[in-house]
């Protein structure tokens, strides 16, 4: 029974890290019906800036919580702006385009940051310091739980709830609600839709950077290859519980974390990577539209 | 007319290729190439970044004793980074044969990438040194392959030997690495020894070179209350795995193989590697002569650092094929002339690399850096293990085991 509470344990650290990917892929296509396949490489530039953020300012060598909340801030605003860029270079000029084109694009940006990353950076992997000295602390019945472990599930719930509260209580929230509804009509309502879909690429861009950073400092092996297998999988987190849905993909990134836990703690890590797409298959047959998704008639 | 032009066209274009062909065999820039390849990039960089150290000494020992030529000839290397990725090892080696047209090849650390490289060379006839692999299967693909080290039916034994009677440990788990040759062969080793011993494998996880998380496996793992987890695989994960085990509360000593043989595995896991124990090619303390003179070299070399057993092996692979190139050079010069690079592709070159392949098959005694080196009737050295402890930080002589 330990061994299956401390696998859930270690699967909800997961599950919050693909959730708060799986936030990025949700909020753009909820607003463009795009799916933004180089998100999983903003999220490697994440780990990337966290681990230059922390050497300038020496977090590995004297840890503190200010400096660590340091490195997770400078790492998330500067995704947030490396996400505007992408937005405004590669995607505003073929947002009128076919659908098709705006996806090979989005193909051609991962491919882009991924082997620039390898030209910047180097192939080899690089090591991320202790930002925060890992400390187990013993839960009941057996079951450990590291300060590091806290920090991720934590950090990722704060954030999904400020996320939250932005979307349903801000006029910017609403303005982003409004534009996932309609483009025409919400440009009709003066809202400046540019300005708001630059803006959910910087929030979901920024999210990335904070699960690059969270990732790295449980496994501290950061490479500029990847974002590539987390991105697939918080996108199929996305449409597990219902593409363009925020909550579907906060459960959807969990049920991934878990499963993929539960099949390599109990069979074997041959299968983890199989599972989630057999739960993208499983989702797809009986629940086209996910989890939380309602199925919406296409017009003809 | 057309086909006229054609034809003086080709024979204008061979005459030239053939003057510049001869012009090269009587010039004096005739060279000696030796391939090497390894990761020098990758999850397992150290391994081919400390191989290319080792050679690189031995190159400059060469230098200062003969102006970097063996019997007239300048001797250069090539090296090629497989990216720790056995497909492009394959294509490494491709390289090095066709289009460099090395006469030996050194490489590589990892078995699995050995066995991909190896068949090739066997294929070209060319020598192939493993510095360091310890898979049985890799001198197994032909007799052109070649290793310094010993092999891991003894590594894997040794090691249960020394868990089950040093340690006392009755109970131990086994992590190894999926896809890597290596890891499966030191599982097998390592389990069967430890079960004739009379201990138990109680459990058996595994994971994949690259895995971010290995939560699931230790947590598996730790429910089965083992006396110690035995990992048979490369620093990377190793230093990664360390440290989530610890995190999860597992106190036990780590076990594990010469694929922890690197200078970033302390780096990497850091404090929790201590209280683990590890096979190894060499201590650094050890008081062979040989070793101590080529420490005090390597420091010089590389500001100060240390080398790991790898550079070593890959310092006596280098002068084992240095001493054969020797010898060929002082007995038979005539046959030597062919190892020129503008012999490339001749049958002399041909009769040239089977002499080669010979004369390193027949290497007895030969007085390493790693200890002392016998090619066997399979062409594996047979030379004593060392187990090292780590403590505080650093990796301390425990013991050493004789096969």
């Amino acid at each position: 029974m330990s061994e299956f509470l401390q696998q859930l344990v270690n699967g909800v650290t997961w599950g919050s890290v693909y959730a708060l990917i799986a936030l990025g892929y949700t909020m753009v296509y909820g607003i463009l019906r795009l799916i933004n396949f180089a998100h999983g490489d903003v999220y490697m530039l994440g780990a990337f800036i966290g681990l230059f953020a922390s050497r300038w300012l020496h977090a590995g060598d004297h840890p503190s919580p200010g400096r660590a909340l340091l490195v997770l801030l400078t790492s998330m605003l500067a995704c947030a702006l490396i996400g505007m860029v992408i937005e405004r270079l590669a995607y505003k000029p073929v947002r009128k385009s076919p659908r098709l084109s705006a996806l090979i694009t989005a193909i051609g940006v991962s491919l882009l940051i991924e082997n620039g990353g390898v030209l910047l950076f180097g192939a080899s992997p690089r090591f991320f310091p202790q930002i925060v000295v890992q400390k187990p602390i013993p839960l009941a019945a057996g079951v450990v739980i590291s300060n590091q472990q806290i920090i991720v599930i934590v950090v990722s719930l704060v954030l999904m709830l400020a996320l939250r509260w932005l979307v349903v209580y801000t006029r910017v929230g609403k303005a982003m609600q409004a534009v996932s509804h309609n483009h025409m009509a919400a440009s009709l309502m003066g809202i400046s839709v540019d300005r708001i879909i630059t803006f959910t690429f910087m929030i979901g861009s920024a999210l990335a950077a904070a699960a690059g950073v969270l990732v790295a400092l449980q496994a501290p092996r950061i490479e500029p290859y990847m974002g590539i297998l987390p991105g697939l999988k918080a996108f199929v987190a996305a449409v597990l519980g219902g593409i363009g849905n925020i909550p579907g993909a906060v459960v959807g990134g969990l049920v991934m974390g878990i499963a993929e836990v539960l099949v390599t703690g109990y069979l074997s890590p041959s299968y983890r990577d199989a599972i989630a797409f057999v739960l993208l298959i499983v989702i797809l047959l009986v629940r086209p539209a996910g989890i939380f998704g309602k199925a919406v008639a296409e017009k003809v | 007319m057309k086909l006229r032009h054609g034809t003086l066209l080709a024979a204008v274009l061979a005459a030239t290729i053939l003057a510049a062909g001869c012009g090269g065999g009587g010039g004096g820039n005739d060279e000696l190439v030796i391939g090497e390849y390894g990761s020098l990039t990758g999850g397992d960089a150290t391994f081919g970044t400390s191989t290319k150290a080792g050679v690189e000494v031995a190159m400059a020992e060469l230098a200062t004793e003969s102006q970097g030529k063996i019997g007239g000839l300048t001797v250069r290397t090539v090296v090629e980074d497989d990216q720790s990725q056995a497909q492009e090892a394959a294509t490494a080696v491709q390289k090095l044969i066709n289009q460099d047209r090395v006469i030996a090849v050194v490489g590589e650390v990892a078995s699995s990438r050995s066995l991909a490289g190896g068949p090739i060379c066997q294929a070209a006839g060319v020598p192939m040194i493993s510095p360091s692999s310890t898979n049985p299967k890799v001198t197994q693909v032909g007799d052109c392959i070649f290793r310094m080290c010993f092999l891991d039916d003894f590594q894997g034994r040794a090691v249960a030997q020394f868990a089950f009677q040093n340690l006392g440990l009755k109970k131990v788990a086994i992590l190894k690495d999926l896809k890597s040759d290596y890891s499966a062969g030191l599982t097998e080793f390592f389990g069967d020894a430890f079960k004739k011993l009379g201990g138990t494998i109680i459990a058996e996880q595994s994971y994949q070179a690259g895995d971010q998380d290995f939560s699931a496996q230790l947590t598996a793992i730790k429910a089965k209350h083992p006396d110690a987890i035995y990992i048979p695989g490369y620093y990377t994960e190793v230093g990664l795995i360390a440290r989530k085990a610890r995190e999860l509360g597992i106190t036990q000593p780590l076990l594990g193989s010469d694929g922890w043989e690197s200078s970033q595995l302390l780096a990497i896991g850091g404090d929790s590697m201590n209280g683990s124990y590890y096979s190894n090619h060499w201590a650094l303390d050890m008081p062979n002569p040989r070793l101590q003179a080529f420490l005090k070299t390597y420091r010089d070399k590389y500001g100060g650092s240390d080398p790991d057993a790898i550079a070593g092996l890959a310092y006596d692979a280098a002068n084992v094929l240095f001493g054969c190139l020797k010898k060929i050079a002082a007995d038979d010069p005539a046959t030597f002339k062919a190892f020129g690079s503008s012999k490339a592709g001749t049958p002399e070159r041909k009769a040239a690399e089977a002499k080669l392949r010979d004369l390193i098959a027949a290497t007895k005694d030969y007085a390493g850096v790693t200890g002392t080196i016998t090619l066997d009737a399979n062409r594996n050295a047979s030379k004593p293990l060392v187990v090292l402890e780590i403590k505080g930080g650093k990796k301390v002589f425990n013991t050493s085991i004789n096969p």
